[in-house]
């Protein structure tokens, strides 16, 4: 399976936190940004609903994440803390509809944290690579 | 207002298994204030049920709508031209509404999205809790607007029980006894005589215990 497929991964990303590297593409895939990733800027990550975040997934997103602020220095105060209930409550959706909520995960970081960027994004096509495609793609 | 919560998601999937064609119907009055069944979970619910059935490989048509109120006829009556071409229509309302529903549209298959809990309040952002049990009869007047019907585990009329231990009631160290608040805020009022009254038996016939109740106003009657 892993040999085959390409995870299609949707991530919703704080402008604040990655104001330095983001509109670059070409040069965060150099320093080492996974393939398969599309990368949704969003002016705050508590702005993420859990419609949007479904909607990802019902169109077929093998995996969707969330990055936002460090949990206690968010720039709009709460917004992350927000984020990640909402993943939490999406987690317990996937949960009751059988399939795996690691699909979706949120994750912080520093502002302007380049590596650590790259580092979540691996980590989630690692985690999408080890469940398969989602039971929704190309349905 | 009148609070709910979504059922668990299985339930409602099994409830509309088989089901082609699914209107889930919100409704803008209470549970859009307690976040149970406005637009915002009528989009969710309806991606759900999109989500479930595209895993299952069964097809589905989800559409979504939410009235005004679905306690009210003129609001359900907009779903007249519409709602025969649906195998169910799944309320997100209260009771009320799916009752409602029911009774207006004889031949539509109408199913409960969300449990119905009670009357009641947000304390804050995300919590709410029950104030009023509807009893038909109300003694607030005499209980510093406090009510033990609805806040008393026991419903007791004249006073804590002995389970009463700081503050708290014995079912639970969360849930406050509200004899305990009765006694402190009529004392805030110096109105602690009106315990002295010794509250009569209460006539259950005019609450649910009487059968189901009705309230006809002549004066505004068409």
């Amino acid at each position: 399976m892993s040999g085959t497929f390409k995870p299609d991964v949707t991530a919703f990303c704080c402008r604040y936190a990655v104001y330095n590297f983001a509109e670059d593409p070409g040069g965060l895939a150099e320093a080492g940004f996974p393939e398969g990733v599309k990368v949704e800027q969003v002016s705050c990550s508590g702005r993420v609903d859990v419609v949007r975040l479904l909607k990802a997934l019902e169109a077929g997103a093998d995996g969707v994440y969330v990055v936002g602020c460090e949990e206690e220095k968010c720039h709009n105060v709460a917004g992350s803390q927000r984020a990640k209930k909402r993943a939490e409550y999406i987690k317990d959706v996937l949960l009751q509809l059988g399939m795996e909520p690691e699909r979706i995960e949120m994750f912080f970081m520093s502002r302007g944290d380049e590596a650590r960027f790259i580092e979540m994004a691996r980590e989630m096509i690692g985690k999408v690579k080890a469940l398969g495609p989602s039971p929704l793609r190309g349905k | 207002m009148i609070v709910a919560e979504r059922k668990p998601i299985k339930e409602i999937i099994s409830m509309i298994n088989g089901l082609r064609k699914i209107l889930v119907l919100g409704c803008k009055g209470c549970v859009t204030v307690c976040s149970a069944g406005g637009e915002r979970e009528v989009e969710i619910l309806a991606t759900i049920i999109r989500m479930d059935r595209k895993k299952k490989g069964e097809p589905v048509e989800v559409m979504e709508r939410t009235l005004v109120r679905q306690c009210d006829p003129e609001y359900l009556d907009l779903l007249s031209d519409s709602i025969g071409q649906f195998d169910a229509v799944l309320s997100m309302a209260c009771g009320v509404g799916v009752n409602f529903l029911a009774d207006r549209y004889p031949k539509t298959v109408a199913l409960p999205a969300l449990n119905t809990k009670f009357y009641g309040v947000a304390e804050e952002q995300g919590v709410w809790s029950e104030r009023c049990a509807g009893c038909g009869d109300c003694i607030l007047n005499l209980t510093g607007g406090l009510c033990p019907v609805a806040r008393c585990s026991k419903g007791l009329f004249n006073g804590p029980c002995g389970g009463s231990v700081n503050g708290k009631c014995e079912i639970s160290p969360d849930i406050p006894c509200v004899w305990q608040l009765i006694y402190d805020r009529l004392k805030g009022l110096n109105q602690l005589d009106k315990l002295d009254e010794v509250l009569p038996v209460k006539d259950w016939g005019v609450s649910p215990h009487g059968g189901p109740r009705k309230i006809v106003r002549e004066d505004l009657k068409i």
